[in-house]
């Protein structure tokens, strides 16, 4: 588990980090997002203990890790897996090797390093690589590698700067797919740095938006898709106005986001059926927020008790957010 | 004219003054690794975003290195004389030579060594130190053991570079090769021994550096073995 509290840092009075609050439940995924010079790296650098802040706390599991000094430093940093930003395998020694450098950090002695590093080998699906050098490795397999060594030592937390920047979006998924397993198997926490939205919707369970050094955004992804105003669901939900609509041809016009199979597979046809509305889909789609099915659509309401349908909606779990046309604010 | 010094003859020469070169080039190779190399370590890590910044002793040390670096090996040669005597009980042969020549190398091998540590990419550094590794590791780990092909090939530059400083060793009775080429050659007018010195000189250092760049190459590990 991970907690930010309060957390300052600038560089030759240029501010990076403006007072950031933030925390990772033990065994979750946080993704940090935000436009470039926001701070995310900052952040992730100081929780990282490669850059000391100027004040705050940074708490793992509890324990104040920002004024920590030799071997306890060590120790801490021993807590803390990374994955840099960038390449940072020594190109000088195999996959293997590289995988046993925390373990050797640690003292772990020849034959139990070994063990650890062909389990985690397996565990990123690079047993065949053992012997291979960064340079014989793809992007994505050498970034494999780098979570690997990361996780060597047994950390509580995962940290990563955006682990797939400088790669195609099918070897995105083999680097995402590993940090998962890294939280699924071993129970660590996860908090990723990315640009891309697509690291936040496929495994990333909450999302901090930093803006300017400041958390503007911190929640739960399937919480913050159902606000309208949150930058995390104009970002992830699919959009609902490309398409311009005759709304003079419906009663009622209104967007809604519905989280989950249940909500997605029978609520509007339900809705149609119990008020006996006519109720199309006019606008939006349908995405995927890890594992659970999420929708945006816009819909046109056409029937005498098309209010009652909308708020039926709400209630049963879906989120009407906003009545385009009509009693504003009817049911949301 | 006197006839042509017999080839037997000669090459008993280039015998006995190679063997004096590869000693006082070899032993003082070996000295100014020894000690420039953490000199060059040191040098690097309390440079400017190096693991140990410390901009005082950076100042005072690169000082003293470029000094040592700016100074004509005949000078320290003499210079040196009188350490020379305290170090190994005289001021002439090739064990003296080695001193002097050792002391030269010194910062050459340390600022060599810096420039090649300062590659090592900040990320792999970085990485390194996300591992909990101490210091010590990470210079031994890390810096040094990812520059192995170029710290290699800058140990053969010196020894290249100390043959060249050898040649001056006649100064104080040293001998080798440089002696050999400049007195017996040059200054009795033999060319038969001057030019097959040269010749001589060509073909070793030549071998040399084939050997280093092997040795080199044969530690790299990465597939465009750039050094
Ligand atoms: N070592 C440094 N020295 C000076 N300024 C720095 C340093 N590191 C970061 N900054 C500044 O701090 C601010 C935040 O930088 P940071 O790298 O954290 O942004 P980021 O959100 O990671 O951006 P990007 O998405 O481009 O990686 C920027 O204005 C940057 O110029
Ligand atoms: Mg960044």
């Amino acid at each position: 588990m991970i907690t930010v509290e309060n957390l300052t840092k600038s560089f030759q009075g240029v501010s990076a980090l403006n007072g950031v609050t933030l925390d990772v439940e033990a065994g979750t995924v946080l993704g940090v997002v935000g436009p470039s010079g926001a701070g995310k790296s900052t952040l992730a650098r100081c929780v990282a203990l490669l850059e000391r802040p100027d004040s705050g706390a940074i708490r793992v599991d509890g324990t104040d890790i920002t004024s920590l000094d030799g071997s306890a430093l060590r120790a801490a940093r021993r807590q803390i897996g990374v994955v840099p930003q960038g390449d940072s395998l020594l190109r000088q020694r195999t996959a293997a090797g590289n995988i046993a450098l925390p373990l050797e950090s640690a003292g772990i002695p020849g034959p139990q390093r070994r063990t650890r590093v062909g389990e985690l080998l397996d565990l990123v699906g690079l047993t065949d690589k053992a012997a291979s050098y960064p340079d014989q490795l793809s992007g994505g397999q050498r970034q494999r590698i780098a979570v690997a060594r990361a996780l060597a030592a047994n950390p509580s937390v995962l940290l990563a700067d955006e682990p797939t920047s400088a790669l195609d979006p099918e070897t995105t998924g083999s680097v995402l797919t590993v940090l998962d397993r890294a939280r699924a198997e071993l129970g660590v926490t996860v908090l990723v740095v990315t640009h891309d939205m697509g690291v936040v919707r496929k495994i990333c369970d909450d999302v901090a938006v930093l803006e300017q050094g400041r958390v503007v955004e911190h929640g739960k992804v399937l919480d913050l898709v159902n606000d309208v105003a949150s930058r995390t669901s104009s970002a992830l939900l699919p959009a609902v106005d490309l398409n311009p609509i005759n709304e003079s041809s419906y009663d009622r016009v209104a967007d809604v986001v519905l989280v989950g199979f249940a909500a997605v597979g029978a609520l509007l046809p339900e809705a149609a059926h119990r008020f006996g509305v006519e109720l199309n889909i006019v606008g939006g789609g349908l995405t995927r927020l890890g594992e659970t099915p999420v929708a945006r659509f816009r819909l046109g309401l056409n029937g005498e008790r098309s209010d009652s349908a909308l708020e039926w909606i709400g209630e049963a779990g879906g989120s009407v957010q906003r009545s385009l046309k009509g009693p504003q604010g009817v049911a949301a | 004219m006197r006839s042509a010094t017999p080839w037997s003859d000669v090459f008993s020469f280039l015998l006995e003054a190679t063997g004096e070169t590869l000693y006082m080039v070899g032993v003082s190779t070996v000295i100014a690794t020894v000690l420039g190399v953490p000199v060059g370590v040191w040098l690097q890590l309390t440079a400017k975003g190096g693991l140990r910044p410390n901009t005082a002793v950076h100042r005072i040390l690169s000082f003293v290195t470029d000094l040592g670096r700016s100074m004509p090996f005949i000078v320290l040669l003499v210079a040196l004389t009188s350490v020379t005597r305290l170090i190994v009980g005289g001021s002439i042969g090739s064990t003296a030579v080695i001193v002097p020549l050792a002391v030269g190398a010194i910062p050459f091998v340390g600022r060599l060594v810096q420039n090649i540590l300062s590659e090592v990419h900040v990320t792999v550094v970085e990485a390194a130190i996300t591992t909990g590794a101490s210091t010590l590791r990470i210079v031994r780990s890390v810096l040094i053991r990812e520059s192995l092909p170029a710290l290699i090939n800058a140990i053969g530059v010196t020894v290249i570079a100390l043959i060249g400083y050898s040649a001056m060793a006649g100064v104080i009775g040293g001998g080798g090769l440089g002696d050999l080429a400049i007195r017996e050659g040059y200054q009795r007018f033999n060319d038969r021994i001057l030019w097959s010195t040269v010749a001589w000189l060509a073909v070793l250092t030549t071998v040399i550096q084939l050997g280093f760049t092997r040795a080199a190459r044969a530690s790299d590990r990465r597939r465009h073995a750039s050094v």
